[in-house]
C-alpha cells in the first residue's frame, strides 16, 4: 500500500538496494583487497594516495550529506557547517594529541604546543582527552549542543533565509578567530598534528589507513539509510513543507521550530562526526577548516550535486573534489576559476544539479539541446528573443 | 452586545482568572462537571468566534479600529468591504499572525487566542485559508492532503507516523470533496490556479476545524468552479463556522441565499451588518464602495 504515496514514501527501490550492496562491498571488500592484496605494480593496486583521498572525499560527502538535510530538504542554507566540521575534528585531535604520550619533539607528558607556551599542566577542557570513549560523546555533544543552542535562539526569533545564512558565516568566522588564538588552549594556528596512533595502534600503517577508509564508507552509508529514512516519513515530508510554504505548516498546526531545529542538531553532528572519521586520515586539524571558505564549498558540493536528492550531494562531493584534487596538481592557479565557473554553469544550466542531469530525459544529449546553451553559443541574438 | 454576549465574555474572564491563577496559557474546564477537557473550546453559548474590539496599528496607519464580530456556531458569516478595509488582518488577529494593540478575540466562550501561537490556534480548531493559495509545491496532491490530516503534530509522532485505514478513507473522501481524486499522485505545483484554491480548501477540511477562515477563496476561479465552491460551503455550514471574505458579489449572493448576515467592513470598523440587499442599499454602503 505503500506505493499511493509515491517513490518517495518508500526507503528504497530494488535497484537503490542493488546500488547500495555494491557500495557497499566496494568499500568493505574492494578497497582492503586492491590496496592491501593486489601487489603494487599491479594495474588494479589502489595506491595509498588514492586511499586516503577517498577516506577524505567520503567525510565530506557526509558533509554534502548533511548540508542537503538542512538546506536540500529543509530550505536553510547554512555557511557556517565547517564549524561542526573543525569542533568534530578537534575532539578527535585533542584525544590523538593525548596519544602521542612521549613521543612529541620535547618528550613531554603535554602536547608540544602546551610546552612550547611554557603551560605547566593540562587545561580544564582537556580533562577528559585521555579518555576514547569521552572525546567520542564531546565528538557528538559539542557540535550538537552548539546547535541546539544557536538553533533555539535563532529559529525562535524566526531569522529566515539570507540573514540566517550570514548569521551562520559569522559564527564560523568569529569561532576560527576564538581558536587561532594561543591562549584557547587549541594550538593556535598550527591546531594539531603529529598524531602518533589511535587506540594505541599506529596510524602510519596501510593497514589503519584502510580501517579508517572502510569505516568512514560504512558511516557514510549508514548516515545514507538513514537520511533516506527521515526523508522518506512524514516527518521528511513536513521538512520539505516548510520549506515549501512555512507559514501554510504554521496554520496547519504544526510548530516549525521543533522540526527546524531537530534537523539542524542532527546536520551538525553528522558534520561532527565526518570531522572526527577526517582529522585522523588527514593528519591534521587547524583553525582553516572554520574558515568561511570551507562552509560555502560544502554548500557548493550539495548545489553541484543537486539538492534534495541525497546522492546528489554525495556525487557533488566526489565531483568536486575529484577535480580539485587533480586541477590543484595539474593546473594550480587555475583550481578556484574553475570553480567558480562549475557553480555559475551548474546554476545556469543544471538546477537540478548533475543528478538533474542524469536523470534528465536524453542525459547529455538532452543538455546539448537545451535552448538556453544553444543561445548563449549562437552568434547574433535572434530578432524578437528578448521580451 | 447582547445580554448572552456579556455573559460569555464575563465567564470567560472569570475562567481566565481561574486559568492564570493554575498557571497555563489554555482556559479549560468552565462549567465544571460538563466533561470538557482542559484547553478545548466550549461553544455551549451559542458562539464560535468572538472579537471584542481589537484595534491594531502599523507604523500609525490604524489597519483595525476597535472592531467587533460575533461569529454563532455553524454560521456561514461571508464580510465584505472595499481594499484596505482591514478584512487580511483581522484573520491576521484571529490566527496569531499579529498580536492586536487591545481588544480581545475568544474562540468559543473559553479560548483566549491572543495568548496562543499560530500552531496552537490552529490544533484548537481554527482553519484559514490565504488569500493567495499557498499548497506545498513539491509535494503532490495526496502528501499535502496527508500532512494536513488531524494527527499529533510532534516530530516524535510524525517520524514513526503511518497510515491507517481510516485516515486513507478520510484522504479519500476529500480528494472527491475537492473534485481532485484524479489528479492525487500529481504534484501540487502542476495543479491550475483554480486547483490550488480547492487543495487549499481540502486541507482545511483534512484539519477538521470548527471555524473556517476563508480568505478570498474563489479568486482566480472559474464560473463553474465557483459555483462548485458555493455548493461545498453550504454544505459546510452547520457542521462548522464559517467566516468568507470575498469581492465577488454574486457568490456572496449564493452564500447567504438571502436570508444570511453580511458584515461591511470599512476603515477598520464594521460600517454595516445585515442581509445583503439591505446592505448593498445602505447609504453609507453605496458611499465607501463608489464613493462620493
Amino acid at each position: 500500500m505503500q506505493s499511493e504515496l509515491g517513490p518517495a514514501s518508500r526507503l528504497l527501490g530494488p535497484k537503490g538496494w542493488a546500488a547500495l550492496l555494491a557500495c557497499t562491498l566496494a568499500i568493505v571488500v574492494g578497497v582492503p583487497v586492491l590496496n592491501l592484496l593486489v601487489p603494487a605494480g599491479s594495474a588494479l593496486h589502489l595506491s595509498e594516495f588514492y586511499v586516503s583521498l577517498l577516506g577524505k572525499i567520503m567525510c565530506y560527502a557526509i558533509c554534502a550529506l548533511a548540508i542537503d538535510l538542512i538546506w536540500g530538504y529543509t530550505g536553510i542554507l547554512s555557511l557556517g557547517h565547517g564549524l561542526f566540521f573543525a569542533l568534530g575534528g578537534y575532539a578527535m585531535g585533542m584525544y590523538l594529541m593525548r596519544q602521542i604520550g612521549l613521543d612529541g619533539n620535547y618528550k613531554s607528558e603535554l602536547p608540544d604546543f602546551m610546552v612550547f607556551l611554557d603551560w605547566k599542566q593540562l587545561p580544564w577542557h582537556w580533562t577528559l582527552s585521555d579518555s576514547f570513549a569521552a572525546q567520542m560523546v564531546l565528538v557528538l555533544a559539542v557540535p550538537g549542543l552548539l546547535a541546539f543552542v544557536f538553533g533555539w535562539f535563532a529559529f525562535r526569533s524566526r531569522i529566515k533565509g539570507v540573514y540566517f545564512s550570514i548569521i551562520t558565516q559569522a559564527l564560523t568566522f568569529a569561532a576560527m578567530l576564538l581558536f587561532f588564538r594561543n591562549e584557547t588552549g587549541f594550538g593556535g594556528n598550527n591546531g594539531f598534528t603529529d598524531f602518533k596512533r589511535i587506540l594505541d595502534i599506529p596510524l602510519g600503517t596501510a593497514g589503519m589507513r584502510v580501517t579508517l577508509c572502510v569505516i568512514t564508507g560504512l558511516v557514510l552509508i549508514g548516515f545514507f539509510v538513514m537520511a533516506r529514512a527521515i526523508v522518506a516519513s512524514k516527518y521528511g515530508r513536513v521538512l520539505q513543507a516548510i520549506r515549501d510554504a512555512e507559514t501554510r505548516v504554521m496554520f496547519t498546526g504544526y510548530n516549525p521550530v521543533a522540526y527546524k531545529l531537530s534537523i539542524w542538531t542532527l546536520s551538525a553532528v553528522m558534520c561532527g562526526v565526518a570531522g572526527a572519521l577526517y582529522v585522523p586520515q588527514v593528519g591534521i586539524i587547524n583553525p582553516g577548516e572554520m574558515s568561511p571558505a570551507a562552509s560555502i564549498e560544502m554548500a557548493i558540493w550539495a548545489a553541484v550535486g543537486g539538492r534534495a536528492t541525497l546522492v546528489g550531494p554525495i556525487l557533488g562531493a566526489f565531483f568536486v573534489n575529484g577535480a580539485k584534487s587533480w586541477f590543484t596538481v595539474a593546473f594550480p592557479e587555475y583550481w578556484l576559476f574553475f570553480l567558480g565557473a562549475l557553480f555559475i554553469a551548474v546554476t545556469l544550466f543544471l538546477p537540478n544539479g548533475l543528478i538533474g542531469l542524469l536523470r534528465r530525459p536524453g542525459g547529455l544529449i538532452g543538455l546539448a539541446r537545451d535552448e538556453r546553451l544553444r543561445r548563449l553559443f549562437r552568434r547574433k541574438p535572434p530578432v524578437g528573443d528578448v521580451p | 452586545m447582547t445580554p448572552e454576549l456579556m455573559e460569555a465574555g464575563a465567564r470567560a474572564r472569570a475562567a481566565q482568572q481561574v486559568q492564570r491563577s493554575m498557571g497555563g496559557g489554555v482556559i479549560g474546564g468552565i462549567g465544571g462537571g460538563m466533561g470538557l477537557q482542559p484547553g478545548e473550546p466550549y461553544f455551549g453559548q451559542g458562539v464560535a468566534l468572538y472579537v471584542d474590539e481589537i484595534s491594531v496599528s502599523f507604523d500609525g496607519f490604524r489597519a483595525l479600529n476597535k472592531l467587533s464580530l460575533t461569529i454563532d456556531v455553524g454560521e456561514l458569516r461571508c464580510i465584505i468591504g472595499p481594499n484596505g478595509a482591514g478584512k487580511t488582518t483581522m484573520m491576521d488577529c484571529i490566527t496569531g499572525k499579529t498580536r492586536p494593540d487591545s481588544g480581545r478575540v475568544f474562540f468559543g466562550s473559553n479560548i483566549d487566542l491572543l495568548r496562543l501561537n499560530e500552531p496552537e490556534i490552529a490544533q484548537i480548531g481554527v482553519g484559514r485559508k490565504f488569500q493567495k493559495p499557498t499548497v506545498y509545491e513539491q509535494l503532490t496532491v495526496f502528501q499535502n492532503l496527508e500532512l494536513a490530516l488531524k494527527a499529533d503534530r510532534g516530530v516524535r509522532a510524525a517520524l514513526f507516523h503511518k497510515l491507517t485505514g481510516p485516515q486513507r478513507d478520510r484522504i479519500a473522501e476529500v480528494l472527491v470533496l475537492i473534485h481532485l481524486q484524479d489528479e492525487a499522485h500529481r504534484t501540487a505545483g502542476l495543479l491550475s490556479h483554480g486547483q490550488k484554491q480547492w487543495l487549499e480548501i481540502g486541507m482545511l477540511l483534512m484539519q477538521d476545524p470548527k471555524l473556517l477562515l476563508l480568505d478570498e477563496p474563489v479568486a482566480g476561479m472559474t464560473d463553474e468552479e465557483t459555483e462548485r465552491t458555493a455548493q461545498l460551503f453550504l454544505s459546510l455550514e452547520g457542521k462548522h463556522s464559517l467566516v468568507v471574505v470575498e469581492h465577488d458579489m454574486k457568490f456572496v449572493d449564493e452564500l447567504t441565499e438571502g436570508r444570511k448576515k453580511v458584515t461591511v467592513l470599512h476603515e477598520g470598523s464594521v460600517l454595516a451588518e445585515g442581509l445583503l440587499s439591505d446592505v448593498q442599499s445602505n447609504e453609507k454602503v453605496v458611499e465607501v464602495y463608489l464613493g462620493r
